[in-house]
């Protein structure tokens, strides 16, 4: 089977969390010469993203990304492209300094995933509520086809309050397709406050449950604890898995994190200068101190 | 020549493609209405019921047809054709190769009355781009469409009655893709219809002829891409037009033909028949001629428009 041989092999965590530290870098630089975009978001997806496509789970060739036997990854939170573009140009989708294009009249970076127009992009979405649909799809063909593809997708905390995502979670449970992964980040900060206080979701784990997932649940800046939660749905039959990724919104920049200001502003030049001083410097991703928003009321 | 309704006509259709590996059929709990029992039985592994949620089977149609399938995701058209923002973002955005079926179109339903009566549909996605948009109107167009539908290049919306109705063309019709069909040739007034009014256009040639006027029938099976060359010949040759639809006018087939006509110049003028209002109950013949669909009552508007 050439599958081994496509995905990268897994290093250890230390090497992951250093990608980590270099890619949250990039999204800083990525929204300083964009002068908008999301950085929350991408700053709380960046540890499970790395470790997805870094960390010998997510199978693909970026020098034949049609290769139709490649693992699928959707990202529904479409508007946390920052994270994607980074890693994808890691991965070798594209080269690096093409990322200061980003949101720039004429590129492929657009402000949310264009599918037709960046090789490495599945499917292009930034319309919130609607990838896991995308991704049902893209699994059931894979179990059409008796191939042994995998698809995951990535959601936000606050995306999961659109109703559509309902209807693939109870439609995905009922046929029982074993080769979808959700990720969801639960960064618990949406747009304009707190996930709790806008639209409470919990218990989380409980409504994924009900309706026929295996749910795991982890520490999302975790690198060591991801991994176990990616190996966990690669080993589960007969369910989709939720991996419900506990994560801090603007994880990094002492600045950004839980603050919902952060949501889809850029930062300043000197904005910019803080934040990467500070990434560049500390330990990459710290385990947060307190998870907030955890089954706590 | 006997009549049938477009949904079985597909029903069949879609069972005699069925064996294409890249073909799919996804429901909403209508297999029943939508005619795709027949395909359910026959590829089983190729057949998803994902219930009463059709912005969900618009993405899951998506996410197949990403992965190389032909997917057909059927309901009323009222229920999927009007997930709009699914059918942008997921399939249009996406240029993802979904077929959305839409059945029961149009007053033509009858006793259901307007919550069911699709009017709006092919005003919405008319407005989205890489969308075609197709409605045959009988038996034999509709499988035509369908095989032809299979390897088109790009979503498609194909818009389906629920009542029967007659077959106009033969077996061996050939169909072909932003093309009109002149069906009825003449000079004094131009008939530009689809769906189930061609037949109630016929109906009005024929009365009109009785009367010694001449009346072209253009039968406008593909509403996007528009055949704008056939619509700006015909209102030259006429200088009369009547666009005839089951759906409301504004944005309509009636929009789309006036469009072209303007855009042409061409100096004719236009009486756009179709709904301007929501529907109701009553049998299809009681609800064309009160909304002015039937064939007395096209005969009636042509008359009127040769008389100014």
């Amino acid at each position: 089977m050439p599958h081994a041989t496509d995905a990268p092999a897994r290093p250890d965590v230390q090497t992951l969390r250093d990608i980590s530290r270099e890619l949250r870098a990039d999204i800083i630089r990525m929204l300083v010469e964009a002068k908008s975009g999301h950085p929350g978001g991408s700053l709380s997806a960046i540890d499970a993203l790395v470790c997805l496509y870094f960390g010998g789970v997510l199978r693909y060739r970026p020098a034949e990304p049609e290769w139709p036997e490649r693992d699928r990854f959707v990202l529904s939170k479409g508007h946390c492209t920052p994270a994607l573009y980074s890693v994808l140009a890691r991965a070798g989708y594209f080269p690096r300094e093409r990322l200061m294009s980003f949101r720039k009249f004429g590129s492929p970076l657009q402000g949310h995933p264009d599918r037709t127009r960046l090789p490495g992009v599945e499917a292009s979405t930034g319309s919130l509520g609607q990838g896991l649909s995308m991704a049902l799809g893209m699994a059931l063909a894979a179990r059409i086809d008796g191939s042994g593809r995998r698809v995951y997708a990535m959601l936000g905390d606050g995306e999961i309050q659109a109703g559509q995502v309902w209807e693939a979670v109870m439609s995905a449970g009922n046929f029982g397709v074993d080769n979808l992964t959700a990720i969801v980040d639960c960064n618990q900060v949406q747009q304009t406050g707190l996930v709790r206080d806008i639209q409470d979701e919990e218990p989380l784990a409980a409504k994924w449950s009900a309706f026929r997932w295996n749910v795991i649940e982890c520490d999302g800046h975790d690198h060591a604890q991801v991994l176990d939660a990616l190996d966990g749905a690669r080993a589960c039959r007969g369910r989709p898995t939720v991996i419900l990724a506990r994560t801090v919104k603007g994880k990094g920049v002492s600045f950004m994190e839980l603050d919902y200001n952060w949501h889809g502003k850029a930062p300043s030049p000197e904005e910019g200068e803080r934040a990467l001083a500070e990434i560049l410097a500390g330990e990459s991703s710290p385990a947060p101190a307190a998870l907030r928003g955890k089954g706590d009321r | 020549m006997g009549a049938v309704a477009t949904r079985q006509a597909f029903g069949d259709a879609i069972v005699r493609i069925g064996g294409d590996p890249r073909v799919v059929v996804l429901t909403g709990d209508l297999k029943n209405s939508t005619h795709t029992e027949d395909f359910a039985k026959a590829y089983p592994d190729r057949f998803f019921d994902v219930g009463i949620a059709e912005s969900n089977m618009l993405g899951v149609a998506a996410g197949l047809a990403l992965s190389g399938k032909v997917p057909w995701a059927c309901s009323f058209a009222a229920f999927i054709a009007n997930r709009l923002e699914t059918v942008r973002a997921s399939v249009a955005y996406n240029a993802a190769n979904v077929r959305i079926v839409g059945t029961h179109a149009g007053i033509g339903i009858g006793d259901d009355g307007a919550s069911q009566m699709a009017l709006e549909d092919v005003a919405a996605i008319r407005a989205l781009p890489n969308v075609g948009i197709v409605q045959p109107c009988d038996g034999p167009e509709t499988q035509r469409a369908v095989e032809y539908l299979l390897d088109h290049d790009g979503p498609a919306y194909l818009r389906l009655m629920r009542q029967k109705t007659e077959t106009v063309h033969a077996e061996d019709y050939s169909f072909r893709f932003g093309e009109a069909e002149v069906l009825r040739d003449g000079a004094d007034v131009a008939f530009v219809a689809s769906g189930g009014l061609v037949q109630e256009s016929l109906g009005a040639a024929r009365i009109l002829e009785a009367e010694g006027v001449s009346a072209r029938v253009l039968n406008v099976h593909t509403i996007k891409p528009l055949d704008a060359a056939a619509i700006v010949e015909a209102a030259r040759a006429c200088g009369r037009v009547i666009s005839a639809e089951d759906h409301n006018v504004d944005g309509g087939l009636g929009g789309a033909v006036a469009e072209a006509i303007g855009e042409a110049g061409v100096g004719a003028r236009l009486v756009r028949v179709g709904l301007r209002s929501f529907g109701e109950s009553g049998s299809t013949a009681e609800l064309y001629d009160r909304y002015g669909l039937s064939a007395a009552r096209l005969a009636g508007a042509a008359r009127s428009l040769l008389s100014r």
